[in-house]
Order: structure tokens, then C-alpha cells, then sequence
């Protein structure tokens, strides 16, 4: 089963080569992995998308995630009420005959056009995972020349807060209120 | 005031109270060498990058405070490799500190260059890489910060030849920045009462005392919820002296090569207590069978380790000595009497197998010299191991009273480690006596540090345990490979001959009668002593359990000799 995970980082050079490593050494594979800015300039936040087995595997990830300096906050939103996607660009083989049916498959997927040459369309299309598998799909028998996915982000709706398997862990959790039950500098 | 780079490493290290580094000067890391010379600092000049960190290791193990091991780029760095995943592997808290190529030219295969961060990424607990000067305050100060708390470990710190050289202004920071990294400390309330309730329902309990009993120094407050709550103490192989050996509740080692009534606990417990160990597959044998019908508590700092390899019922994620501290009060006085009474039969029906209680023969056993080793000494010297049998009957048969006197690598199993980790561990404690224990394939992996002994004037006492195999793995192929011996006779050369070449007064041991006059002489002898022990070849350690098999599937010593 698939699980998403939030974690947000130090913005700091080397910090990505650190967790896709991490995640190699533990035998984990990555399915997918989103990194950005946030709100904070010295903060960087990735989504990842990764196969596991069950909940342990889940806090296995999230506990080594901790093991690294650079490691802010981790949580498992897999479960958690949350808005997740994922934007394609897809290059679809399509001269002006086919314009019109690219174009009304665009629509009912609330995908745009944003590129137009001789004998070919750029689609844009954003959402939750299972709707750019299902646009390509239909697009699949028109011709597809070229595919670009960002991988999937994520974020939980409202008050929501992702699962902590490691409740404490940084302090995040039950440390939180005050911070008298972790070490000092 | 602007300083060079350079300056800047030395002013740091001065503040952190570092008094010897362990390094070998190259290209890369020559401005250090130079701006070295005034400050307070000793530096040794080791024979091999690798007992470098081995020495810083050993240093930080006796003292508790971080050890630091330099080198130069390139093979400077690789060397240190094997020493870095050793404390990795061990928890040890040791700063280690790498030259590199001038920023400008990283990425070009300069000469000597090579991405250390990159290839120590996944044996250090965190790494940097330095490209300028005013970078490398605050860098020095996160690193030992790093190293010593939370769960110890290795921090390397890559300079870049620039950044030595070029000037910044200096100022040592206060505080560490570090918004990922907050060691826990106490564990929550609701947990501790679940592991209290357990606790009260136990009629067969077992602590599993580790390492981590240790560097959160909690050998005082195990010993009182341990007797407070009768509940016999097994200790992992790095955990021995966390607990006294002669305690009445003191089991001894547990694991493979632990004592048979110990892993019979362990296996017939109901609630088993880990404290500071992280279930090891050399303590659990195979986990499917692994104490089936015990409860699990288990007190860790690091919570990765938690269900990593047991999945325990209660997890305690903390400091183990803050941990252990908060529980005691909230224990009731136990009594586990009939529990005791199994194990001490069980351990009287092992007494009658062991090598001890063998007639003497006329032949050298390791097992024998140990202990009179141990008689010698009054149990108190500071013991440093190499890697196989040798360190499995030291760590049977050196019996520890006090705790931070073993020094063995354990997760990595570093042979060449014993030598140069007992130099460092002088350095921590020159009042000490000192004694490496090492056999004859793991001495001559370091033995080039004999020289550096010398050099420093390093009183370390070196027991080569000649059996003129690799004995570890020959015992294997025993077992295991119908005795097919393979790439395991070694032809030694003449020990004494050797440390005689580098001016070490030495001797060779043949006779059981010859050893504790030797010991004597050795212990008498100002400086570094070697003394080689031509020990029976196809001895054994038991018991054993074998690689996958159940805990309590032990391989026994034969009642009778071959």
C-alpha cells in the first residue's frame, strides 16, 4: 500500500541526498517526491509517496526520518483527511483534425491547453492521482509523444493533523506543550 | 578579531575541552598542522588513518567525552572509514575532522580529492561540509554537540583547504541552532504507568541491560530499580560492567556467545526489561522464536530502534538514566523467589561445563588466561578487544565490577580495533591500567601502531592471543562447513622479534604455569608490553548459539575434553 508522508526540512544544501539516501539504505522504495519552499524562506517541505507493508514499516520511515539532523517534522497523512496532487504536462500527437477532441476531453477533465503546434497539444491537467491516470487513459489512443508529472503534494484539510508514529519524536507530539522532557542545548 | 580559518578549528576545539587529537597531516589539511602548533593541544601522530579513529574512539569510550581524529583528502579520508562506522555502529561520540581540495575545485578530480560527505553520509550520525572560513564556528560547535548527546555518534566535519587558510571574524556561539534535532529525555507519564502494570503482573522478569546504561551513566539507578524490584540483570556485550559481574542478580552476557542460564531467562521470561540495547541479532538468535511468551518494555533514546527488530509492548523513548529515575518511585518492592531459584539451577548445571572447572592439563587456554589476567589485575584494568574468540572469552571471563573498563567493537566487529583503542583509552585515563587483548590476525591488522605506542610512551599492556588461526571463523567452518578450513591458518611472525624491532619488551608464553608471572612482569614494566600467548589452536567458544537458530539452541562445551 502507498503512504504519504509530509516532512518538512532545513533548507540547506545536501539535505534532499540525505533522505533519498536514507530511504535507500533502509530498503524502502520511493514512489514518488515532491520538494519546495514553504511560507518559512528556511524551510523546505517534500511529500513523499512510498510503498509499505503495513503501520511499522510506516513508523520505521518516519522514526529514521527523525535520525536525520536536518528533519523538522514528519507526518503520515495516508489516512488523514487531506487534499492531495499531482500536475501533468502530457504531449498529445494531434494536428488540427483532432484539435476539437483533445480539447473536449480537456474540459470534462478541467485540464487546459497551454500549447498549440502543427501536430501536437500540450495538456495540462492537476489533480488527485487516479484523475491524470484516467485522463491518460482516454488520451493514450490519440497518441501520447511525452509525459512530465511533478509527483504527488499534499496537505490535510482543516484542523487536521497527520499521523505521528512516533509521538515526542523532536518534540513534536506530547512534548509539545512545553519543552521540559527534551534535552538542552 | 579576524582569524584564519585555521585558527578558528583550534579556537573551537580549545572551548570544547578537546586536550589530544589522533591525525595524520596531508596537502588538504596542512594550514591546520600549521596554525596546530599554538594552541594547548597534543596531537598524535598515528601510523594509519584508521587507528587515527580508533584511538578516538577508545579515548571517548574511557572518558566519555568525544574523541577527535583528523586527516588529510582523499586516502587521508577513505582510512578513516572503517574507524568511523565502528563508532557508528557503537554509539561512540567522536568528532572527525577531514581536509578537502579548495572549494573552486571540488567536483573536478582534483589530486587527493574524493566526496568524503558523500561516502561517510551513511556511517555518521551527521556530517558537514565546510567551504568557508566564517562557516566553521558554528559548525564545530553543532558537531560536538551532536556527537555527545541524544544517542552518541560519529560527526565528520570536511574543510575545505580555502576555508583554513582565508580569515573571518571569530566568535564562538552560545547556544546550537538546531531545529531538527531535540534528543528526548523523559518519557510520557501514561507509558511509564502501562510499564509499571506489567511490572506488577511479572513473575519471571528479565532487565536486558545495554550499552546506552552506560553513556546515559544510569548504573547507580538500574541497580536500584533492579533490586528493588528483584529482577535479574542480563547485559548485552557492550553493556558489560554496567552492572556488577558478582551481583547476586547479575546474569552475565546474553547472546551467542552468552552464558547458557542467561539466555534460558531470556527465552522462559514473561516481561523482559530492555534498557539501552536495541535487540541485536547476536542477542536475539532467531526472532521468531525469541522469548515467545514474555511482555516487552523497552527504555531507548533513539526511536527507530523501537520495534525495528522486536516489536515490544510498552516503548519508552527517552534518556534510560531519566527513565529508570522516574520509574523507580513508582514500583513496589517484588519478590521473584521461585524465578531465582530456576535460574541459579540452570546456572549450576552450566558451572559443571565450564572451562574453569576442567582438571589442568598442561595446555594454554585463552579462557584460563583471562582469568588469571582478571585475578592479576583485581578485575579493574581498562580491557580493549579485537574482533572473535579472543573477545568473546574476555568478555566471559574478565569479570567487571565498574563500568566504562570494556572497550570492544561490537555492531561493526572491527578486527585490528584492540591495539590502537587501548592507546586512546591512555590517554583518557594514564592513572589506568591498561590491557588490549587481541588475537594473532587482529593485532597484525593495527600492529603498525605499536610504533605510535612507542612514540607516545603509551603504557599499554597488548596480549596476542596466538592460535594460529583466524579462530572465529574457523570455528565455523567446524561447525558449520564439516571442518573444510579455509583461508583461516595464518603463519604469524615472531611477535617478540616484532615488538623487539620497535623497542617494546616482550615475551613469549607457552605453559600454563608461565602466564601469571608474565602478567606480572608486564604489569611491572613502565610503557608498552607485549606479550604473546601460544594458546591451544582448535579451541571453541561456547556455548554458542548458531547464526538463525533459537535462542536457547545452544551449542554446549563437551563435558569432556577432545
Amino acid at each position: 500500500m502507498q503512504y504519504t508522508f509530509i516532512t518538512l526540512v532545513e533548507n540547506k544544501p545536501g539535505v534532499l541526498n540525505r533522505v533519498a539516501s536514507l530511504f535507500r539504505r533502509r530498503n524502502f522504495n520511493i514512489e514518488s517526491l515532491a520538494v519546495g519552499r514553504t511560507e518559512r524562506p528556511d524551510v523546505s517541505r517534500m511529500t513523499i509517496v512510498v510503498g509499505c507493508n503495513d503501520d511499522m514499516d510506516a513508523h520505521k520511515i518516519e522514526a529514521n526520518l527523525y535520525k536525520l539532523v536536518n528533519v523538522i517534522d514528519v507526518q503520515d497523512v495516508t489516512k488523514q483527511p487531506s487534499v492531495t496532487r499531482d500536475l501533468a504536462l502530457i504531449k498529445v500527437k494531434a494536428g488540427p483534425e483532432r484539435r476539437a477532441e483533445v480539447n473536449n476531453l480537456a474540459e470534462i477533465f478541467r485540464a487546459r491547453i497551454v500549447d498549440v503546434a502543427p501536430d501536437s497539444l500540450i495538456v495540462e491537467v492537476t489533480g488527485t492521482e487516479e484523475k491524470i491516470e484516467g485522463m491518460m487513459e482516454l488520451l493514450r489512443p490519440i497518441g501520447i509523444m511525452e509525459m512530465v508529472r511533478t509527483g504527488q503534494i499534499a496537505m490535510t484539510r482543516g484542523a487536521y493533523e497527520g499521523e505521528r508514529h512516533t509521538p515526542g519524536a523532536n518534540g513534536n507530539g506530547w512534548h509539545d506543550e512545553d519543552e521540559s522532557g527534551l534535552a538542552e542545548y | 578579531m579576524k582569524l584564519t580559518g585555521a585558527e578558528i578549528l583550534w579556537e573551537c576545539l580549545v572551548r570544547e575541552g578537546v586536550e589530544v587529537v589522533f591525525g595524520y597531516p596531508g596537502g588538504a589539511n596542512m594550514p591546520l598542522y600549521d596554525a596546530m602548533l599554538n594552541y594547548p593541544i597534543h596531537h598524535v601522530l598515528v601510523r594509519h588513518e584508521q587507528g587515527g579513529a580508533h584511538m578516538a574512539d577508545g579515548y571517548a569510550r574511557a572518558s566519555g567525552k568525544v574523541g577527535v581524529a583528523m586527516g588529510t583528502s582523499g586516502p587521508g579520508a577513505t582510512n578513516l572509514v572503517t574507524g568511523i562506522a565502528t563508532a557508528m555502529m557503537d554509539s561512540s561520540p567522536v568528532v572527525f575532522i577531514t581536509g578537502q581540495v579548495a572549494a573552486h575545485l571540488i567536483g573536478g578530480d582534483a589530486f587527493q580529492e574524493v566526496d568524503v560527505t558523500g561516502i561517510t553520509l551513511p556511517i555518521t550520525k551527521h556530517n558537514y561540509l565546510v567551504t568557508r572560513p566564517d562557516e566553521i564556528a558554528e559548525v564545530v560547535r553543532e558537531a560536538f554537540y551532536i556527537a555527545r548527546s541524544g544517542r552518541p555518534g560519529p560527526v565528520l566535519i570536511d574543510i575545505c583547504k580555502n576555508a583554513q587558510i582565508e580569515k573571518a571574524e571569530f566568535e564562538y556561539p552560545d547556544e546550537v541552532k538546531l531545529p531538527g534535532y531535540k534528543p528526548p529525555v523523559h518519557a510520557p507519564k501514561a507509558s511509564l504507568e502501562q510499564a509499571v502494570r506489567l511490572l506488577e503482573k511479572a513473575k519471571r522478569p528479565v532487565i536486558l541491560l545495554g550499552h546506552g546504561a552506560l553513556i546515559s551513566g544510569a548504573e547507580e539507578v538500574i541497580q536500584h530499580f533492579a533490586v528493588k524490584t528483584q529482577t535479574p540483570v542480563a547485559m548485552t556485550l557492550l553493556g558489560l560492567g554496567a552492572f556488577p559481574a558478582s551481583h547476586p542478580l547479575s546474569l552475565g552476557m546474553m547472546g551467542m556467545h552468552g552464558e547458557a542460564h542467561t539466555n534460558l531467562a531470556i527465552q522462559n521470561a514473561d516481561l523482559l526489561l530492555g534498557f539501552g540495547m536495541r535487540f541485536d541479532d547476536r542477542v536475539t538468535g532467531t526472532l521468531k522464536t525469541y522469548a515467545p511468551n514474555a511482555k516487552k518494555i523497552h527504555v531507548e533514546i533513539d526511536p527507530s530502534e523501537v520495534h525495528k527488530n522486536v516489536k515490544v509492548d510498552v516503548p519508552l523513548v527517552g534518556d534510560l538514566k531519566a527513565v529508570v529515575t522516574d520509574l523507580v518511585p513508582m514500583v513496589d518492592e517484588y519478590e521473584h523467589e521461585e524465578w531465582m531459584q530456576q535460574i541459579a539451577e540452570w546456572k549450576s548445571e552450566g558451572d559443571a561445563r565450564s572451562i574453569m572447572s576442567w582438571p589442568e592439563d598442561g595446555k594454554l587456554y585463552v579462557a584460563h588466561m583471562v582469568h588469571d589476567l582478571w585475578e592479576a589485575t583485581g578485575g579493574g584494568a581498562i580491557i580493549t578487544t579485537d574482533v572473535g574468540q579472543h573477545q568473546m572469552w574476555s568478555a566471559q571471563y574478565y569479570f567487571l565490577e565498574k563500568p566504562n573498563r570494556w572497550i570492544t567493537s561490537g555492531g561493526a566487529g572491527t578486527m585490528g580495533f584492540g591495539l590502537p583503542s587501548a592507546i586512546g583509552a591512555w590517554f583518557a585515563h594514564k592513572d589506568q591500567e591498561i590491557w588490549a587483548v587481541a588475537g594473532d590476525g587482529g593485532f597484525q591488522m593495527t600492529a603498525a601502531e605499536l610504533s605510535t605506542a612507542v612514540q607516545e610512551g603509551a603504557n599499554v599492556k597488548v596480549a596476542i592471543m596466538n592460535n594460529g588461526f583466524l579462530g572465529m571463523v574457523r570455528q565455523w567452518q567446524e561447525f558449520f562447513f564439516e571442518k573444510r578450513y579455509s583461508g583461516v591458518h595464518m603463519k604469524a611472525p615472531d611477535f617478540v622479534k616484532l615488538a623487539d624491532a620497535h623497542g617494546v619488551p616482550a615475551r613469549r608464553v607457552t605453559k600454563p604455569e608461565e602466564v601469571k608471572e608474565a602478567i606480572e612482569w608486564a604489569r611491572k614494566t613502565e610503557g608498552p608490553v607485549v606479550l604473546e600467548f601460544v594458546v591451544v589452536q582448535e579451541d571453541a567458544v561456547y556455548p554458542m548459539v548458531p547464526a538463525g537458530a533459537a535462542l536457547d539452541q545452544m551449542l554446549r562445551r563437551p563435558t569432556r575434553q577432545k
